[in-house]
């Protein structure tokens, strides 16, 4: 069988494929339903978050204050911008410029690491707090029992010295319920959002090497393609976390 | 390549550097407003924000605008089951009405 289609003799082919345009397609496809799946899965929380939040909304937004916006923000325009140096290098790979491709893809990685390292400070500061729910949840330590205002300075090295004057008696046990119920979904949602980014910033890893190893061309780039879909997703997850998680009741506490 | 079947259509940089641009100031718009007593609204003004936010990383950054009818129906299909989960299940609880108190919203 001859054919003056080279990319049926394209090494990256599958015998299962027609042409690389039929596995391009089918492959979307796949990594799209894929996508689908975690629609779901980060659905059941959104669903959690919705239900809860329309329960409680007060304690939501007493809660919410105590996070800092400022962080969240950041971290936000730090995944927006790798989205677009992820959607560089998709663009990169597809006019065969593998230099440029791979320094995208170093790019993308860092500011994916630049926003896990942002997470972990605030994971710190919130353990330091004691706002991790559980048996040491403790809304009235650092932090304004009426306001959620954080009381101590928000630096790194903050003074441990607990608030005083405000033990137990600025919420009843039911309003410090609901917060801590907003702090597990806190910690769940962004905690699942951390994971999938971790999982892509191995991803990135697995691209740069193979970029370096020369596997991408003009007419076979999927891999680089499809990480871009999870890493736009991952992105998009973090766009609508930001304001449901850091936002509520923000113009009451300035 | 002189195909221009829609899967072989490439984004130019330029696309992308305006979608990033958008993508930024409604960033801020979604930061600021949070700050303005909006009432009921504020919940309706955040969440259009994220959605148009989405709907250009969706599009534009994974190229779905540009893509087969088929794809668009997995993506349309997928956030349409979660537009129902969310507002179906939200519908039963607000119309609950238990405690005839403060959560009453229609």
């Amino acid at each position: 069988m001859h054919s003056s289609d080279h990319s049926a003799h394209h090494p990256a082919l599958a015998h299962h494929f027609q042409d690389l345009e039929q596995q391009k397609d089918t492959t979307w496809l796949a990594m799209w339903v894929f996508l689908a799946t975690e629609i779901m899965f980060f659905g059941g929380l959104f669903l959690a978050y919705v239900i809860y939040r329309s329960s409680y909304p007060d304690a939501f937004a007493i809660a919410s204050n105590a996070l800092n916006v400022n962080m969240g923000l950041g971290n936000t325009f730090v995944l927006i911008i790798s989205s677009f140096t992820m959607a560089m290098s998709v663009y990169s790979a597809q006019m065969a410029q593998t230099g440029r491709l791979i320094v995208f893809l170093i790019l993308t990685l860092i500011l994916g690491c630049t926003f896990l390292g942002v997470k972990y400070f605030e994971y710190k500061d919130k353990f330091d707090s004691h706002l991790v729910p559980g048996r040491h949840f403790d809304f009235a330590y650092h932090h304004d029992p009426i306001t959620g205002a954080t009381l101590h300075n928000e630096h790194e090295g903050a003074s441990n010295k607990p608030s005083s004057g405000h033990e137990a008696t600025g919420h009843s046990k039911k309003a410090l319920r609901e917060i801590q119920i907003f702090f597990s979904l806190y910690f769940a949602m962004t905690g699942l959002h951390a994971f999938h980014m971790i999982i892509g910033a191995g991803l990135l890893i697995w691209l740069v090497i193979s970029a370096m190893k020369g596997k991408f061309s003009k007419e076979y780039n999927s891999p680089v393609e499809l990480v871009g879909l999870y890493w736009h997703f991952v992105d998009i997850v973090w766009i609508f976390l930001f304001p449901l998680l850091y936002l509520i009741g923000r113009h009451h506490h300035g | 390549m002189s195909d221009d079947h829609s899967k072989h259509h490439i984004v130019q940089p330029s696309m992308y550097a305006a979608i990033l641009g958008a993508l930024l100031v409604f960033t801020v718009l979604t930061y600021y407003v949070a700050f303005i007593d909006l009432g009921v609204l504020s919940n309706f003004v955040a969440m259009g924000i994220a959605v148009t936010k989405g709907s250009l990383v969706v599009l534009f950054f994974m190229h779905i605008f540009y893509s087969t009818r088929l794809l668009w129906v997995v993506v349309v299909g997928s956030f349409g089951w979660l537009a129902l989960m969310l507002i179906l299940t939200l519908g039963d609880y607000v119309t609950r009405h238990w405690d005839v108190q403060k959560h009453i919203f229609f």
